[in-house]
């Protein structure tokens, strides 16, 4: 479980996060939902220090994973990484073979037996739900992909390294209904392995997919509950106003 | 921000308030033919009965319109879902208006008879079907609680009535006069025109039992709005 205690985070002498407190289930997909710019995306990316990247980022209060705080001196960023992937809300895969592209973060921890590298491959791409359409051209550039595939691919790619958690940046803001359904569907069936935390404007899509819903607005987290509570009745005027269209 | 769909839910409200009159009419009317045994008025029920069916099935496709064009979520779930349930009742309402006139036609009950409770059992349920309508429009929780408490007063109209009646069929048996047969269609023909109203008021407390729902987000069962 990942346990937020009363995170504060600045973007020099902005502050773009107040207070944070919450417990993401394992196992399980928690939506981040709000308006632009209400900090959803900057607490996502705070989960695997991310924003460490950013210059002039501070952040006070804890994030327990597996009751460490991920900023503390013990913890080796590159390893926080492996653990906890992250997925864009564009496709980024490299400009390289659909094979490479799976087989480059194993190879960065140092498997390199090519039977390893080759089940790593297919497993990853199995767990994407993309294997069977790309299984005849691994060689190929990925780029030559669909948008939707390269989602999919780029799932694949956060899979190999064997996280636990999974997180998402409006995943499929990008794509089709089709494709979307897909990601959709493959969220869905990754949660029974992995903890899936996923940043998304769709609110439909929250309902969908989501055990977890939490509600942000102006860098404070307004409503964390069930989603199915949250969507049909929440507790605070402000979560009721945005999600059913009323401001935001 | 969302003024089409504000007015397109505020056109929804319309039109149970429009279905909500219907039901009251037709409630008295059926009333009015009983009480004064007037068959004319009884046989222009049925026109108002079908009004209320087709008005359902407008309000239904309304309902639909809106889940799928706005997927509401929350409040505006809670009042479509709502709204939808409260049709079939309302739709019952005029079924069992109907089914009070069409008894009427029958001819066993006669402006000579008395009534006994009739009257104010009708007035006591077009009272609740208004309530109920008016909790919903206003969004009234407290009116919504007062027509379910309301429903007792109802019941013990319905029990009176089966009371006296059962009365009346006891000195019925003892009375060997010819006009036992009449009387007897009598007696069971107002017993369940009665019963009717009764059944009306339950549809009326089913109403206002979602409109708790559409405010609260739960069900409230009977005894918790005591």
């Amino acid at each position: 479980m990942i346990k937020v205690r009363d995170m504060c985070l600045w973007y020099g002498s902005s502050q773009a996060l107040h207070h944070i407190n919450m417990e993401i289930p394992d196992k399980a997909i928690t939506a981040l939902i709000g308006p632009s710019g209400c900090g959803k995306s900057t607490f996502l990316k705070s989960l695997n220090r991310m924003n460490d990247l950013i210059p002039g980022v501070k952040i006070t209060g804890e994030i327990l994973y597996n009751d460490t705080d991920i900023f503390s001196s013990a913890i080796d960023v590159n390893n926080l990484r492996k653990e906890i992937g992250m997925v864009f809300q564009k496709p980024n895969p490299f400009p390289m073979s659909i094979y490479d592209n799976i087989a480059y973060g194993p190879r960065t921890h140092g498997i390199k037996s090519r039977a390893k590298l080759d089940d790593i491959v297919e497993r990853s791409l199995r767990g994407a739900a993309i294997w069977d359409e790309v299984r005849d051209r691994l060689k190929k550039n990925a780029l030559g992909l669909s948008g939707g595939q390269q989602q999919r691919l780029c799932i694949a790619r956060a899979l190999a390294v064997e996280p636990d958690v999974l997180l998402m940046d409006e995943p499929t803001s990008a794509l089709d209904p089709i494709s979307t359904s897909k990601i959709e569907e493959l969220a869905i069936s990754l949660k029974e392995k992995y903890t899936i935390i996923i940043v998304t404007h769709n609110m439909q899509q929250a309902v969908r997919i989501s055990d977890k819903t939490a509600f942000f607005l102006m860098g404070e987290m307004i409503e964390f509950g069930d989603t199915e509570k949250i969507f049909s009745m929440p507790e605070d005027k402000r979560t009721e106003d945005y999600i059913t269209g009323r401001f935001g | 921000m969302r003024s089409k769909f504000d007015e397109q839910l505020a056109s929804l409200h319309k039109e149970l308030i429009t279905m909500g009159a219907l039901c009251e009419n037709t409630i008295a009317m059926s009333a009015k033919a009983l009480v004064e045994g007037d068959m004319k008025l009884a046989g222009e029920v049925s026109d108002y009965a079908i009004r209320i069916d087709r008005k359902e099935r407008e309000i239904e496709a309304m309902c639909m319109r809106l889940l799928l064009q706005q997927q509401p979520v929350a409040r505006d779930l809670r009042t479509i879902s709502s709204a939808l349930k409260m049709v079939t009742d309302m739709e019952r309402i005029g079924n069992n208006s109907w089914d009070i006139a069409e008894i009427v036609t029958m001819g066993h009950i006669t402006p000579s008879h008395d009534k006994l409770d009739i009257q104010e059992m009708a007035v006591a349920v077009i009272r609740m079907v208004t309530d109920s309508i008016d909790a919903f429009v206003k969004n009234d929780k407290e009116l919504a609680r007062s027509v379910i408490k309301y429903d007792d007063v109802v019941d013990a109209h319905f029990d009176r009535i089966k009371g006296l009646l059962i009365s009346q069929l006891s000195s019925l048996q003892s009375d060997k006069g010819t006009e036992t047969a009449t009387n007897g269609e009598f007696i069971l023909d107002l017993l369940m025109t009665a019963k009717y109203f009764e059944r009306i008021g339950d549809h009326a407390s089913n109403i206002a039992e979602w409109v708790l729902f559409s405010i609260l987000g739960r069900h409230e069962s009977k005894n918790s709005a005591d």
